[in-house]
């Protein structure tokens, strides 16, 4: 089915399954994602790629995904979005969703998205390479991630011809994915590894065993409201199980530091944190004009202290949300007006008073 | 992958937004830490390195005759010569691949620590990687004959294209 702006707006209003905060270890875990890099074997790759190649190639893989969808192998309701028609405000609120990547947002020629309406698998056309297929969950849930994409990377690949290599496996524009093609990556919030400063020597681990750590939206240089992702960096010589496993390995360790972290807080500073927590949670809900930057620092310390039980009458999916809702476009998208920064700071703060405050009440749980 | 300050391995991968523009930065801990620290000054400092992300991996002790040799050989499918690969940090096509198996075996060996596939294997086998490529090669060289108006040439072009497409209509369709 064809997209238009309404669904585009009534996305807007909702938020995608993954931010539901009901996965497991969804405290401290907001999401796992798993990512396939594909290309098909008769076209160059995108950098080499003409009009007529990346046109024919959007064809063939549109028609092929939607025959899916008619069969009924590809679950639920799906929107297909060109993305190069789209304004910018449009390509921004689609990264901000975590339904396409900076680079296909601001990317040139023709691309586009396939995505299904709830928000847990899309798949992008002539990104880096020609297909990019995404699965993305709420919680720390890998393994049904994987069972996922792996469904339907079969279904796909019935249908048309991967750039394959015995040798090398699934063929890449850039080296660096070359193999499965696979990244796995996990968010997780960790304020208390950053606020006891112990988040250096969690990197240093992660590293010490090559797993890349990236900030949410990778959006500016420091990790916005303490969400860091952590994924594999190497894609070649070891299977897709392997390099999933090595990843969900390691999330339960954090989990288990990151609530260490939140007990000593409790244990020898409770009055400090509480006051921390109920000083964001206090600005959050009485702002008139605030930054993007504050509101995700400070509804990191929220979300912290509604884990905790320190604040009590808001619920994790409308905190989740809140960061989602409060970006530049998500904003825009919500007022149905483009606004410059100082309108964006004023609407974001009245829409967090509308959502947190006592005379909002009502839309606390939605 | 190696840092782009230093020669460490790079475990930070930084988006960063410059005049609202992202820019990716690889980064070691060591200088990862430089950058996150709240010094806009450093962080610009560091911006200009960024280019050439995969170029700068390979750069180090080549002589000008070494980079000459690695613009000669280009692929016979996409035209694409290793050096432009090692400019753009992109290939050109899956050829590349086999046209530039020495040349890639030791960086994938640097990024992977490892040079041979061991996951998934599609269940529909390429009936021919050959015809494949043959068909990326056989697009180019037709537009290339439209582009020096040699339309005999590109006709004959097209009909061979056809004939390929004809012979491997997508498979498992009901």
């Amino acid at each position: 089915m064809d997209f238009s702006q309404l669904d585009l707006h009534e996305l807007a209003k909702t938020s995608g399954e993954w931010l539901r905060g009901s996965g497991p270890e969804s405290d401290i875990v907001i999401s796992s994602r798993i990512r396939l890099a594909r290309n098909l074997a008769d076209f160059p790759f995108i950098s080499r790629a003409t009009d007529t190649d990346r046109a024919e190639i959007g064809k063939i893989l549109r028609s092929r995904i939607e025959t899916l969808h008619e069969q009924g192998k590809f679950k639920g309701h799906l929107i297909y979005v060109d993305v190069s028609s789209l304004e910018a405000v449009d390509r921004l609120f689609l990264v901000e969703r975590q339904l396409i990547s900076r680079e296909h947002a601001e990317a040139e020629g023709a691309r586009a998205v396939l995505i299904d309406q709830r928000e847990q698998t899309s798949v992008m056309i002539n990104e880096e390479d020609h297909l990019r297929i995404q699965v993305l969950k709420s919680g720390l849930d890998l393994s049904s991630a994987w069972e996922q994409i792996n469904d339907l990377d079969d279904l796909i690949e019935a249908r048309v011809t991967y750039a394959y290599h015995d040798h090398f496996g699934y063929l890449t524009a850039c080296p660096t994915n070359v193999g499965t093609g696979l990244r796995c990556s996990v968010m997780v919030h960790l304020p208390a590894l950053v606020l006891t400063r112990q988040i250096d020597k969690v990197f240093r681990s992660l590293q010490k065993i090559n797993l890349a750590v990236r900030g949410l939206y990778g959006e500016g240089s420091q990790a916005q409201g303490d969400f860091y992702q952590i994924s594999n960096q190497v894609t070649l010589g070891q299977s897709e199980e392997e390099l999933i496993k090595k990843v969900a390995d390691v999330v339960p360790v954090l989990i288990d530091y990151e609530r260490k972290a939140r007990d000593f807080l409790i244990r020898e500073s409770q009055e400090t944190l509480h006051d921390r927590v109920s000083r964001a949670y206090g600005i959050l809900r009485t702002a008139q004009t605030i930054s993007s930057e504050e509101t995700m620092h400070l509804l990191s310390s929220l979300r912290m202290g509604v884990n905790l039980g320190l604040i009590r009458d808001v619920a994790i999916p409308t905190v989740n949300k809140l960061f989602v809702h409060t970006q530049p476009a998500h904003l825009q998208k919500l007022t149905g007006m483009e606004l410059d920064t100082s309108d964006r700071n004023i609407e974001r703060a009245a829409y967090l008073r509308r959502h947190l405050s006592g005379d909002g009440a009502g839309a606390t749980h939605n | 992958m190696k840092c782009q300050k230093c020669d460490k391995q790079a475990t930070f991968h930084i988006t960063d937004l410059v005049d609202g523009k992202p820019n990716e930065l690889h980064l070691c801990e060591e200088c990862a830490g430089a950058f996150l620290a709240p010094s806009p000054e450093d962080a610009n400092e560091m911006l200009p390195a960024m280019a050439g992300l995969l170029a700068q991996h390979l750069a180090v002790g080549e002589t000008a005759e070494d980079l000459a040799r690695l613009d000669q050989r280009s692929c016979p499918v996409c035209g694409i010569t290793f050096l432009e690969f090692r400019k753009q940090g992109r290939l050109g096509c899956p050829h590349d691949y086999v046209n530039f198996a020495a040349e890639l075996e030791p960086l994938l060996l640097n990024i992977h620590g490892e040079t041979r596939h061991v996951g998934k294997v599609p269940k529909y086998c390429a009936s021919g990687a050959e015809q494949q490529t043959q068909l990326i090669r056989l697009r180019r060289e037709m537009k290339e004959a439209i582009a020096a108006e040699e339309y005999e040439q590109a006709s004959l072009l097209r009909d061979q294209i056809r004939e390929i497409e004809r012979s491997r209509e997508p498979h498992g369709e009901e």
